[in-house]
């Protein structure tokens, strides 16, 4: 009685699988606390705790991750799909499944649904400046606004600057307006080390070395003793700073600020939409 | 890789018999005795105690006959270790006289007054240029390497994340035996599946476990000896802390304050693990300090334990300190003092009853806890009136200095950005302000929820007189998010975020002198960092750094003088040994541990 076939095995398996699988995906295919208020109250409750750091207080974008308030969304369309996405993350970005973030086992099934609630809540349903030309905007990015020579988008463009194709994703039109207007008030992340609290941002630096050689740039990576820096001919200097005569960082971007004289609200408008295009593929 | 490996009992080899005078305690003494008697001045290899230099510098006696005594002290030392090497019991004896095994770190710290100092000094301001890696051992574990390894008689202990435990060979990183605990699928613990060290006691060494457990394993085996639960993982209850022999006692203080567990100090008689005691932090009905709870909140207060305190032979007193009251960040329903939250205790090691508290934080609303090592200063330069002090840099931003015997405060001084305090009480205690409680828009408040300090080790070196922490200033928006209670779920009552006022957040190497709470000198890192910091009489601090680098400052500048890249960011302290001899500095990084030696 204890042999069975393998593939009777693996069969169960699969069939048990199967049936794990299933209960865990399609355990409530609709919202069971949809439109309630007081689920959306304390779906914002949760949302601090749990998703306010990437997502930002109000779940209009942060650092990390993109504005939820938009009705039109990369990666979730129903409410199932959104749940499934706190539940389990998505592969291939800093979205963690529920639970993995060290701080024990996460949210209950209706904490999740609550944090569905809250974003359904929040939602524009309009479409965000339906008249700016993303097409135009191309041109201008590519041409005469020159924001290619530093930024790359779909892998066309500058290295010195952030890549950008994601941007348009995972940032608010207000915020992508502000970065370009005051390019300084918040430095991009760059490098992220993998068991480093903080990334490493887009700081200037000047290092002048020992043969009197002054070196701008922009720092890919900095430690107490070196420094890896990307002048704006692309070229990697890699720096010991003892041996530097001076070495000088400083939080005023290596982006030029463009002002409305510079570059008009509708040109940057025309850009903003161009990036939102490619950011929402 | 799951389960317990062990390899053959290669701890047992006699291996410092061989060649007596080339290897061992032998040398050393051989070393100490040649040097003195010879009246060479001192060389910069050898062993050395801090005791004698002091001896030596304040001579009244004939520098001869001072030189003598102290090598004939040495010597018998010395060969008393040898002896021990044998046995391999590590008894409450050894662990109050460690000052005398200065080649042993038997404890968290390296002795009961948590200095976290070295008396070695083969590697100092002269030779530490010099200093080469030695060996690297790869625990395997993924997220933040905690440990402070503990050596004894030329074997290294320590632990690594998901309850791994190993011991080592000192000399060459070769492991002796490895342990893993098979960790239930749904443990709890708060910030990462850490763990920071093991104690010893006899023949075993002791773990708490991330399900809440305390074991005790066999030094030369690995093997589990007793395995006892001290709490329920389901409802939020885990170990991170390394456990502080005392007596025949395993203290351990319990995690869990980020979900509401009613905080506890245990103490488990080491032969068999039974429970001798346990110190409630949150008073129950009728017991004093009860009333500083609002209603039932008592039940859910947290006030943990979670990180090693130290322990005064002359008093018999466990000096613990303990952590926040939950939920971390919304006082609203635990109106009070919330006690004994954010303290320091007192305790009778015999019996676990508290001979005094002092509370940090009344109240606390940022999660700031107290869980910070608190040091014991009575030797070195600052003159202490007669008092035995003992120290924290809190994690609040405060530097309190206070009267070990009565509890009461002596000083508390700003050592970082703070923005939660203005004023002090009657006692001299800072006080929170009307802008320091979270709000539902959310507030900046200095220091961020992180501290100014955290949990890593702090170090006291008695010949600058200083105290050495890991510091940084980092502002943080506290915004509430109310919460109910779940039995195992989080219950922090709030949210909080870096606020981008502050940027950039800086990290600092802080010497703060005692007597005035005054910083001396600072060092400042690329990024905040969190390693802890060790002293040694060679001259020398010690740290590491969140880019992976660890460094030796000059004590008494904080000048960098040496760096080593160790390709990960270090969250543990660094301890001192020596080892046939010689000196050893060594330090988790990464998944690695790190030891550091002369050519």
């Amino acid at each position: 009685m204890f042999r069975r076939s393998r593939m009777g095995i693996v069969a169960l398996i699969a069939t048990a699988t199967m049936l794990v699988g299933r209960a865990a995906y399609t355990a409530d295919d609709r919202n069971p606390l949809a439109g309630d208020p007081k689920a959306a109250k304390a779906g914002e409750y949760e949302f601090r705790i749990n998703c306010a750091l990437c997502h930002g207080l109000g779940a209009h974008g942060g650092g990390r991750g993109p504005d939820l308030t938009r009705a039109q969304k990369k990666h979730a369309h129903s409410d199932a799909e959104m749940f499934q996405i706190i539940s389990n993350g998505i592969a291939g970005t800093a979205m963690p499944a529920n639970g993995t973030n060290g701080q024990g086992v996460g949210m209950t099934d209706e904490e999740i649904w609550q944090i569905v609630t809250y974003i359904r809540s929040l939602e524009v349903k309009a479409p965000a400046r339906a008249l700016a030309n993303g097409a135009r905007g191309e041109d201008l990015f590519y041409g005469d606004a020159n924001c290619s020579l530093c930024h790359m988008v779909e892998g066309k463009g500058g290295r010195l600057g952030p890549d950008l194709t994601g941007v348009g994703g995972s940032r608010t039109r207000e915020a992508i307006i502000d970065s370009v207007r005051n390019p300084s008030r918040r430095l991009a992340w760059g490098l992220s080390e993998a068991t480093k609290e903080f990334p490493q941002e887009y700081e200037s630096v000047t290092a002048v070395t020992a043969e009197g050689k002054e070196i701008k740039g922009v720092a890919l990576n900095e430690d107490s003793f070196s420094v890896q820096i990307m002048d704006a001919n692309e070229r990697i200097h890699l720096l010991d700073k003892e041996k530097l005569r001076s070495f000088h960082k400083s939080r005023e971007s290596a982006m030029p600020k463009y002002d409305p004289d510079v570059l008009s609200d509708k040109d940057l408008e025309d850009i903003v939409a161009y990036l939102i295009s490619v950011g929402a593929k | 890789m799951r389960g317990r490996i062990r390899s053959s009992s290669r701890a047992k080899e006699p291996r410092t018999f061989a060649f007596p005078w080339k290897s061992g305690p032998f040398r050393a003494a051989f070393l100490v005795l040649h040097r003195t008697m010879a009246f060479r001045p001192c060389a910069p290899e050898g062993l050395k105690s801090v005791e004698m230099k002091r001896a030596r510098r304040g001579a009244k006696a004939p520098l001869y006959r001072h030189r003598m005594i102290n090598s004939f002290l040495l010597l018998f030392v010395v060969l008393l270790g040898s002896a021990f090497q044998a046995s391999a019991q590590v008894t409450f004896e050894r662990l109050v006289n460690s000052a005398k095994e200065p080649q042993n770190w038997m404890t968290y710290s390296g002795d009961y007054s948590g200095k976290r100092f070295s008396a070695l000094d083969q590697i100092n301001l002269t030779t530490v240029r010099t200093m080469v890696p030695k060996w690297v051992y790869q625990t395997a574990a993924t997220g933040k390497l905690e440990t402070s390894p503990l050596v004894v008689d030329g074997i290294l202990y320590a632990t690594a994340q998901d309850n791994r435990a190993f011991a080592l060979d000192a000399r060459t990183g070769r492991p002796i035996w490895m342990y893993q605990r098979a960790l239930p699928g749904d443990i709890r613990p708060c910030c990462g599946r850490v763990n920071r060290g093991l104690a010893i006691l006899g023949d075993k060494v002791f773990m708490g476990t991330l399900d809440a457990h305390v074991i005790a394993l066999d030094a030369k085996t690995g093997a589990v000896v007793w395995d006892v639960v001290a709490a329920d993982y389901r409802t939020g209850h885990s170990f991170t802390v390394a456990p502080l022999a005392v007596k025949n006692l395993v203290v351990i203080g319990v995690s869990g304050g980020e979900y509401g567990v009613r905080g506890f100090i245990d103490a488990y008689d080491a032969d068999t693990g039974g429970r001798k005691w346990r110190f409630y932090t949150v008073p129950g009905p009728g017991e004093p300090g009860h009333e500083t709870w609002e209603g039932d909140s008592w039940k859910t207060g947290g006030a943990p334990a979670w990180n090693t305190g130290t322990y005064d032979p002359g008093t018999n007193q466990i000096f613990w300190p303990t952590g926040n009251p939950a939920p971390s960040n919304r006082g609203e329903g635990r109106a009070g003092d919330n006690l004994y939250s954010n303290s320091l205790l007192a305790l009778n090691a015999d019996t676990g009853k508290m001979n005094w508290y002092f509370q940090f934080t009344k109240h606390d609303e940022h999660d700031w806890d107290a869980t910070q090592v608190p040091v014991m200063i009575d030797t070195g330069k600052i003159d202490t009136g007669g008092k035995h002090l003992i120290a924290q840099a809190d994690r609040n931003g405060f530097f309190y200095v206070i009267d070990r015997t009565t509890g009461k405060l002596i000083s508390a001084t700003a050592y970082g950005k703070i923005t939660w305090s203005d004023k002090k009480d009657a006692d001299g205690r800072p006080v929170a302000n009307n802008q320091a409680s979270p709000t539902l828009e959310g507030r900046t408040v200095c220091p961020g929820a992180l501290g100014t300090t955290n949990f890593m080790a702090p170090t006291y070196d008695p010949q600058t007189g200083l105290f050495y922490v890991t510091a940084r200033d980092q502002c943080d928006i506290f915004s509430t998010a109310p919460q109910p209670y779940e039995a195992g779920h989080a219950f922090y009552g709030s949210a909080y975020f870096p606020s981008e006022e502050a940027e950039p957040y800086l990290g600092f190497l802080k010497a703060i002198d005692p007597a005035t709470g005054e910083v001396k000198v600072k060092f400042r890192h690329t990024s905040p960092t969190w390693s802890g910091v060790l002293s040694t009489a060679g001259g020398l601090v010690f740290s590491g750094d969140a880019e992976g680098n660890f460094i030796a400052f000059e004590a008494a500048t904080l000048k960098p003088l040496w760096h080593f890249q160790m390709g990960g960011a270090v969250y543990a302290p660094p301890m001192a040994f020596a080892a046939d001899g010689k000196e050893y500095v060594a330090i988790g990084a990464g998944s690695a541990v790190y030891a550091f030696g002369l050519p």
